[in-house]
């Protein structure tokens, strides 16, 4: 890959939630887990699952599900937790399922469709196309800035 | 040759020395006929020097061996102990540490220190005119001289100060040897096993003499071959061993070196001249390489039971905190997988595997507790500063001031220990110039004299707390109100809302200063508000109160963010919890019909004391389905002086935990001060009982 192209295409971890596809981009991603045991902080903001013991550092776990007004999932062999890190915020993410990670070239991807019932617009940077499927990119910076807010 | 790789440990024992040189000349001021403690403060100025020259800091070897001669004075009890000479010692210190800091800082740690060395030569110079000249007491002192006798041929001849050395030795029974000392061919880097070889020798005894000199030895100047005189209390089997370690060289020979002692008048006249112009040359000495070999006195083969149970109490490794880190999320990970493997022994059942799983557990149950404890660190390496800091204020300042210092073991995470001594010095500073009183006001005032400054360490709750209490003037509310109205700080308006406690807290604004002249002490206005600042960058917090002629008290709470505390761990619907032991006055068990209520508020009577009750399952929100209990359990928690009993659904037991900050994301729950990991791998949280309710 030239320096012109990887300019040009972003790399995205794919992932599932309540039948929609997500994308976020792999450079905030620091790995994928397997569902951990969640310990449930009270009086935590209302996405914010609990936390979970990721090799000895605590790491608080957010259900997007709950930001996106999205129905509940039963966990299942397939949930995972995405850590990303913004910053110096390491967070969890979960997840129904993490599918692969995808090249999308930038031209591509197009500004978040206007009408969208489910999801917040401020939390989707673009929608990008990959033949038939349709990735939805988080913006994780808002998510977080939204998230230390509360 | 290249220091580079010594110069960590060169840093870390060089500081060290310097502490306890502080520490001890303190000492010693306070007891000055005490020769233990001259004798200590000796040892470590000495290896101090050795240590700065062997680096090539020329400078700081310099000082220290100037210093290093008034001791000898001291200790010969030639000169007095007085205060002229203990300030004089302290100001070297602070040069020296000046020199070593600012090694850190990438320089070569050159100062101007002529001016000190000046003044610790007329010192020692000053000694020789009150007591008797040196010539003349080394005349009594040494009725014989000696010849030393050593079997085969030797290449080099003793001069009259190593002679005298190796007298002294002979009057206390040490043994003396001369060691010949072959590097292997191979070795790359000679001067290191030369370093090595000197290290070894001094932990057992003396290396009085070097063929060649330890100049040339360090500078490579020399071939495979060196040889060394060595007094020490051990025998040659010991020396033999003690140098065997050292990989690539060899002892090629060592032979004993017995003493024959000749009249007096046998020496040679000239020799008795040269004794004194080499004492001469010795005091103007410029190059402490040289002197190193020169000076190295008898003290420190002194055959001192303590000096044999320092080496032995002292066996530490230096360890850089990041590798400590990663080693502790290690065995968190270790813990995880351990988990695992329970999990599928439970399903499997085997019987093997099952015990297998146990004997681990319990390995990573101590690992973990090993790990963690290796990172906690005394607040006594930030308070061990502070006596000296406060004698000099006092002194400076006219005042009389005891320092007392208090739980000084208790422990706090390497990191917060590292950031603490600033703003403690800060406000111990404040309280000495601005709290403490001059002795007349006291008098006055009807208070002793001797103003006290306690500095306090414990743990309170969740926090470790450090106190800096004084019993000073405390602070006038009306003088700051004023002050800052003058300031601008605050409206007139305002002012006058404001009471003596609102008052006080004016001095944590920025530019604030309470000081009617700026001191070379503090009032400068770069004041409280930065203690307060890098406190709080600690996640910590300082409260101040203050009584007007009573005196004033700092009060910095510091998280155990790393801290490993006691605490009890609770059931609160299938949720587990962890409350601080500090903050648990007890625990007790209730029927509910002992209930009551009072103004909607849930109260027992326990020991005819109203405790207003709080039900931990409605607070943390758990939503389960309660089962009626014949028994309630209750743990008595205390906020500041108010009671309050949390009913739990069952009490599980004590252990210690590490808290562990929830992430900056969780940061601003209220009721939770942080997150522990338990031994089975998952999380529970810390209540913080000072915003829990």
């Amino acid at each position: 890959m030239d320096e012109t192209q990887s300019l040009q295409e972003i790399q995205l971890v794919a992932f599932s939630l309540a039948d929609e596809e997500y994308g976020v981009d792999i450079h905030y991603v620091q790995e994928i887990v397997r569902l951990l045991t969640i310990t449930r902080v009270p009086k935590a903001p209302g996405y914010v699952e609990g936390v979970v013991n990721l090799r000895g550092n605590v790491v608080p776990v957010i259900d997007l599900r709950k930001l996106f007004s999205l129905p509940m999932r039963d966990v299942t062999d397939r949930t995972r937790i995405i850590i990303v890190k913004i910053k110096d915020i390491t967070v969890g993410i979960i997840v129904d399922g993490v599918s692969e990670v995808l090249t999308v070239p930038v031209n591509d991807i197009e500004p978040p469709p206007m009408a969208n019932n489910n999801i917040d617009q401020e939390f989707i940077s673009g929608v990008g196309k990959l033949g038939q499927r349709l990735l939805m990119l988080i913006n994780l910076d808002k998510v977080i800035l939204n998230l230390t807010q509360q | 040759m290249d220091m580079n790789q010594y110069m960590d440990m060169f840093m870390e024992e060089s500081r060290e020395h310097l502490q306890s040189l502080n520490q001890k000349i303190l000492e010693l001021e306070a007891n000055p006929d005490n020769h233990a403690i001259l004798d200590e403060i000796f040892r470590s100025a000495h290896t101090l020097k050795g240590m700065s020259a062997t680096m090539g800091y020329e400078r700081i070897a310099e000082l220290t061996h100037e210093m290093e001669n008034v001791l000898s004075e001291l200790r010969n009890a030639k000169m007095a102990v007085n205060t002229n000479i203990i300030d004089l010692l302290f100001r070297c210190l602070d040069a020296l540490e000046n020199m070593v800091e600012s090694i850190v800082g990438g320089d070569n740690g050159d100062m101007n220190v002529t001016d000190l060395v000046n003044r610790l030569r007329s010192a020692s110079q000053g000694g020789f005119v009150a007591a008797p000249p040196p010539k003349m007491v080394k005349q009594q002192d040494v009725p014989t001289a000696i010849k030393p006798l050593i079997n085969g041929p030797v290449s080099f001849e003793f001069n009259s100060y190593e002679l005298s050395l190796l007298h002294e030795a002979q009057r206390k029974n040490l043994n003396a040897f001369l060691l010949n000392v072959e590097i292997e061919q191979s070795c790359v880097m000679r001067a290191a096993r030369v370093y090595m070889v000197f290290r070894n020798i001094e932990e057992i005894g003396e290396v009085i003499k070097s063929v060649p000199s330890v100049q040339e030895l360090e500078d490579e100047k020399f071939d495979y071959t060196f040889e060394v005189v060595v007094v020490t209390q051990e025998d040659q089997q010991r020396l033999v061993e003690a140098l065997e370690t050292i990989s690539e060289i060899k002892i090629a020979s060592i032979r004993s070196i017995d003493f024959e002692t000749r009249p007096n008048d046998e020496i040679m006249p000239k020799e008795t001249e040269e004794t004194h112009k080499t004492h001469e040359t010795h005091e103007t000495e410029q190059s402490p390489k040289h002197a190193d070999v020169i000076d190295t006195t008898v003290v420190k083969a002194q055959p001192t039971t303590e000096q044999v149970r320092k080496s032995k109490g002292s066996q530490t490794v230096r360890v850089d905190i990041e590798r400590l880190d990663s080693l502790m999320n290690l065995v968190g990970e270790l813990v995880i997988n351990k988990t695992r493997l329970e999990q599928i022994s439970t399903t499997s059942n085997i019987s093997e595997l099952n015990e297998t799983i146990e004997h681990i557990d319990r390995i990573t149950t101590d690992l973990q507790n090993v790990v963690m404890k290796v990172r906690m660190v005394p607040v006594e390496q930030v308070f061990n500063r502070f006596p000296r800091m406060v004698r000099d204020l006092a002194k400076e300042l006219g005042k009389e001031i005891n320092l007392i210092i208090e739980g000084s073991e208790t422990e706090l995470d390497r990191t917060v220990i590292d950031e603490i001594g600033d703003p403690l010095v800060h406000l111990i500073r404040n309280a000495i110039d601005h709290g403490v009183e001059v002795p007349s006001v006291r008098l006055n005032a009807g208070k002793p004299v001797e103003a006290v400054v306690r500095l306090i360490a414990k743990h309170e709750g969740n926090h470790v707390v450090i106190e800096v209490n004084d019993d000073g003037k405390g602070i006038d509310g009306a003088k700051i109100r004023e002050k800052a109205l003058k300031k601008g700080i605050i409206t007139a308006q305002e002012a006058e809302q404001m009471d003596d406690a609102a008052s006080v807290q004016l001095i944590w604004l920025p530019g604030f200063s309470m000081a009617e002249k700026v001191s070379d002490i503090s009032g400068r206005g770069v004041g409280l508000d930065v203690v307060r600042s890098k406190i709080e960058a600690l996640s910590g917090f300082v409260e101040i109160e203050s009584k007007p002629g009573i005196g004033t008290k700092f009060k910095i709470r510091l998280p155990l963010t790393l801290a490993i505390i006691q605490a009890l761990l609770v059931h609160v619907g299938s949720e587990i919890y962890a409350i601080p032991l500090g903050t648990i006055d007890e625990t007790t068990s209730i029927q509910p019909e002992q209930i009551r209520n009072v103004q909607n508020q849930e109260v027992i009577l326990l020991r005819s004391n109203v405790l207003p009750l709080v039900r931990l399952r409605n607070l943390l929100e758990v939503h389960e389905e309660a089962i009626e209990e014949e028994e309630l359990y209750v743990v008595v928690v205390r906020k500041g002086d108010k009671k309050a009993g949390l009913i739990v659904d069952s009490l599980i037991g004590q252990q210690e935990i590490v808290i562990k900050s929830p992430g900056k994301l969780l940061q601003g729950v209220r009721g939770i001060a942080g997150a522990a990991i338990l031994g089975n791998g998952h999380v529970s949280l810390i209540l913080d009982v000072g915003t829990l309710y």
